[in-house]
C-alpha cells in the first residue's frame, strides 16, 4: 500500500522531468537541424526564465495558498544581484561558466534573503491584503533599484542613492549600477542548456519539497490553519520557508534573465506589476498547485504572442480570447473526462514503447 | 489515580460578554469525562481556552504538574493536548494518509535539505511514519482508504480521521469536540466502542463535548454541565443526569 503510494509520486514527478528533458532534447535537435527560426531561438532562454518563475510562483501560490503580487520583485532582486557580481568579476574569474554558477548562487540566495525578510512581517496578512502588499513590495523593490549607483575603483565598492557622480570613483573607476539606467555589458553566459538545467533544479527542489514532512506541513496549514496549528506545525516557520524558497527561485530566474541581455533596467515593463500578474496567469491557468501545469501554460503563453506576430493587430485579440477560452473550459468537468481519455501520460507512454 | 488536568477558577470575557466563568474541573488519568450543556452554554469557548486558542482572562491550567495557562496552541500541543473540531477541519486536499503522517510531524523528523535531496534519512523515517499512519488508520478502519482525498471520505470516516490525526501527535488528553454530530444511531454506536477502545489502548485521558445523551450516559464517568458560562452541575454521570437543576436547564422534563 505505502510503496504504492510513494511509486505514484514518484512516476508523477518523473514525467514532469521527462516532458522538460524530451522538449530539450527536440529543439536541440532542431537547432543543430536548423529547422528553428532566429525568433524562436531567441526565445529559448526567456522561455526557461518564465518557466522558473512560473514553478516558484506555484509554490506560493498552490502549494503555500497565498496570492503573491510581488514575485517579479525577488526576480529583479536575483537580476542585478546576479548580473552585479558577474560585472565585477568579469576579470577576476575567467571561466564563464564558473563565473555564471556563482552569479546564480548569489542571486537565488539574496533574492531568499530578501523573501525572508519581506516575508517576515507581510505573511501575517491573509488573503487580499497579503495580494497588495506583495504588489507595493514589488514595486519598492524596483524602485529602489532604480536609484541605485554602485561603482568599483581600486579602493573597493561605492554606493549612492544620489546620482552617479557622487560615488566619488578615481580615474580607473566603473560604474557598475547606473540607476535608472541599470546595469549595461553583463557577459551573455546564459544558454538553453543552463536554462534547462536551472529548470530541472527548480523541479527537484519544488516537487521534493512537496512530497517531503515539511511539504505537508506547508499543506496543511494551507488548508487548515487552525487545524495546523492544533496539531503543533510552526505556522510562521513553514510560511516562510515556502516564501522564501519560492522568491530564491525566482532570483535564480532572475540571473539567467540578466545574463541573457547586455543591458539590464529595471522598467515597469521586465519587473513591475505586468510581469508579477503574467506569472500569475501562467499558474492559474496551468492549474493551481500543478507544477506541470504551470510548466506547460509557462511555455504556450509566452509563445503564442510570439507565433502570432503574423496577425499583428489582432493578435492580442486572439491571445485574450485564448486565455479566456482556457479559463472557462480548463477545468470543465466534460474536458477533463476527455483529456482523462487522451491523456498526455498516456500518448507519452505509447511513444515510449515504439521507441 | 492522579489529576492529569487541573482547571482552576478559569474565566474569559469578550468585551462585555462573560462567555465562561469560574470554570474549575479536574480529570484523572483514564478518565473519561463528559462536558455538557445548552447550546451558547461555553463549552467550546472552554475547548479553546485549554488549547491556547483564547488567552484566559483569568485562572490556572496544569496539564500533569506542569503549568500551561497562556501558552501557545502549538506549545500546548507539544505539551499534550489534542484535539478534534466540532466542525471537522481536516486537510482537505491531502490524502488520509498525510492527514495523520501531517499529525505525526513533531514526532518524526528529518531536515529540510534530506527531503530536498532524498537523502537516505529521508526514506527511512518516511517510512516509519507510514508504518505509524498505518496503524492508526486501523485503529479506525480507514486502512483501505489511505490514498483517498480525505475530502472524498463520507461524514463519518472524516470525523474519525480527525480523531487519529489528533492521536498522532501522541497527547496525554485528547479533547473531543461533539464527536456523535450529524452521526446515526449505528455510528454514534460504534464511535462509542472506537472511543472506549482508544481509551484502553492508548492509555488515553479523553473530555469530550457531545449532546447526544445516549452517548455521554453511555461511555463518560463523570460530567460537567455548563449553563450560561458557568457550572450547573458536577459529579458521577448517574447523579448529574437526575440532578433537577440540570433536567430543567438542558434536559427537559
Amino acid at each position: 500500500m505505502k510503496g504504492l503510494k510513494l511509486n505514484k509520486n514518484v512516476k508523477d514527478n518523473l514525467i514532469t522531468y521527462g516532458i522538460v528533458i524530451i522538449a530539450y532534447v527536440i529543439m536541440q535537435i532542431m537547432i543543430n537541424t536548423g529547422h528553428i527560426s532566429s525568433l524562436l531561438q531567441g526565445l529559448l532562454v526567456p522561455l526557461c526564465v518564465y518557466v522558473i518563475l512560473a514553478v516558484s510562483l506555484n509554490l506560493t501560490v498552490g502549494i503555500l495558498g497565498e496570492l503573491s503580487l510581488g514575485h517579479a520583485g525577488f526576480m529583479c532582486v536575483g537580476a542585478f544581484a546576479g548580473a552585479f557580481f558577474s560585472r565585477y568579476m568579469e576579470d577576476v574569474i575567467e571561466v564563464s561558466l564558473l563565473r555564471f554558477v556563482i552569479a546564480i548562487i548569489i542571486g537565488a540566495i539574496s533574492a531568499g534573503i530578501v523573501g525572508f525578510l519581506i516575508g517576515m512581517p507581510v505573511l501575517r496578512l491573509r488573503g487580499d491584503y497579503l495580494a497588495i502588499v506583495t504588489l507595493a513590495f514589488g514595486e519598492i523593490i524596483k524602485n529602489i533599484i532604480n536609484v541605485l549607483y554602485v561603482g568599483k575603483d581600486s579602493s573597493g565598492i561605492h554606493f549612492s542613492m544620489k546620482d552617479s557622480m557622487s560615488l566619488g570613483l578615481t580615474e580607473d573607476g566603473d560604474v557598475i549600477i547606473n540607476g535608472a539606467q541599470g546595469i549595461t555589458g553583463t557577459p551573455k553566459d546564459a544558454t538553453f542548456t543552463i536554462g534547462i538545467v536551472l529548470i530541472i533544479i527548480t523541479l527537484v527542489v519544488v516537487l521534493n519539497l512537496i512530497h517531503s514532512r515539511d511539504g505537508r506541513a506547508i499543506m496543511s496549514i494551507r488548508d487548515n490553519l487552525i487545524a495546523a496549528e492544533s496539531i503543533g506545525i510552526n505556522i510562521t516557520k513553514y510560511k516562510l520557508m515556502a516564501f522564501s524558497i519560492s522568491a530564491a527561485l525566482a532570483g535564480m530566474a532572475g540571473v539567467l534573465y540578466s545574463h541573457n541581455l547586455s543591458s539590464l533596467m529595471a522598467t515597469p515593463k521586465n519587473f513591475g506589476y505586468n510581469m508579477s500578474i503574467m506569472i500569475l496567469v501562467f499558474v492559474v491557468l496551468g492549474g493551481i498547485g500543478n507544477i506541470r501545469g504551470s510548466i506547460i501554460s509557462a511555455v504556450i503563453l509566452t509563445l503564442l504572442p510570439e507565433l502570432l506576430r503574423g496577425l499583428s493587430n489582432y493578435r492580442m485579440l486572439i491571445y485574450s480570447v485564448i486565455l479566456i477560452v482556457m479559463m472557462l473550459f480548463n477545468w470543465s468537468p466534460k474536458l477533463i473526462n476527455l483529456r482523462k481519455k487522451y491523456s498526455l501520460r498516456r500518448l507519452f507512454k505509447k511513444t515510449g514503447e515504439v521507441r | 489515580m492522579a489529576a492529569l488536568l487541573e482547571v482552576k477558577n478559569l474565566g474569559i470575557s469578550f468585551g462585555g460578554l462573560r462567555a465562561v466563568d469560574d470554570f474549575e474541573v479536574t480529570i484523572k488519568k483514564g478518565q473519561l469525562y463528559g462536558l455538557i450543556g445548552p447550546n451558547g452554554a461555553g463549552k467550546t469557548t472552554v475547548f479553546n481556552l485549554l488549547t491556547g486558542v483564547y488567552k484566559p482572562s483569568e485562572g490556572i491550567i496544569t496539564l500533569d504538574g506542569v503549568n500551561i495557562t497562556g501558552l501557545k496552541t502549538i506549545e500546548i500541543n507539544k505539551a499534550g493536548i489534542a484535539r478534534t473540531f466540532q466542525n471537522i477541519r481536516l486537510f482537505k486536499e491531502l490524502s488520509v494518509i498525510d492527514n495523520v503522517k501531517a499529525g505525526l510531524h513533531n514526532h518524526y523528523k528529518y531536515s529540510t535539505f534530506e527531503g530536498i535531496l532524498r537523502l537516505p534519512g529521508f526514506f527511512k523515517i518516511e517510512e516509519a511514519m507510514t508504518e505509524k499512519a498505518m496503524e492508526l488508520l486501523k485503529v479506525f478502519e480507514l486502512e483501505n482508504e489511505a490514498d483517498y482525498l480525505a475530502a472524498n471520505l463520507p461524514y463519518g470516516k472524516q470525523r474519525k480521521l480527525e480523531i487519529a490525526r489528533a492521536l498522532a501527535t501522541d497527547p496525554k488528553l485528547l479533547l473531543l469536540d461533539e464527536p456523535a454530530a450529524g452521526m446515526n444511531p449505528n455510528e454514534t454506536m460504534e464511535l462509542m466502542n472506537t472511543i472506549r477502545f482508544v481509551r484502553d489502548n492508548f492509555d488515553m485521558t479523553i473530555l469530550l463535548i457531545e449532546h447526544d445523551m445516549k452517548l455521554v450516559s453511555g461511555i463518560c464517568e463523570e460530567l460537567t454541565v455548563l449553563n450560561f458560562g458557568r457550572i450547573l452541575a458536577q459529579g458521577a454521570t448517574g447523579t448529574v443526569l437526575n440532578d433537577p437543576q440540570v433536567i430543567t436547564a438542558y434536559l427537559g422534563e
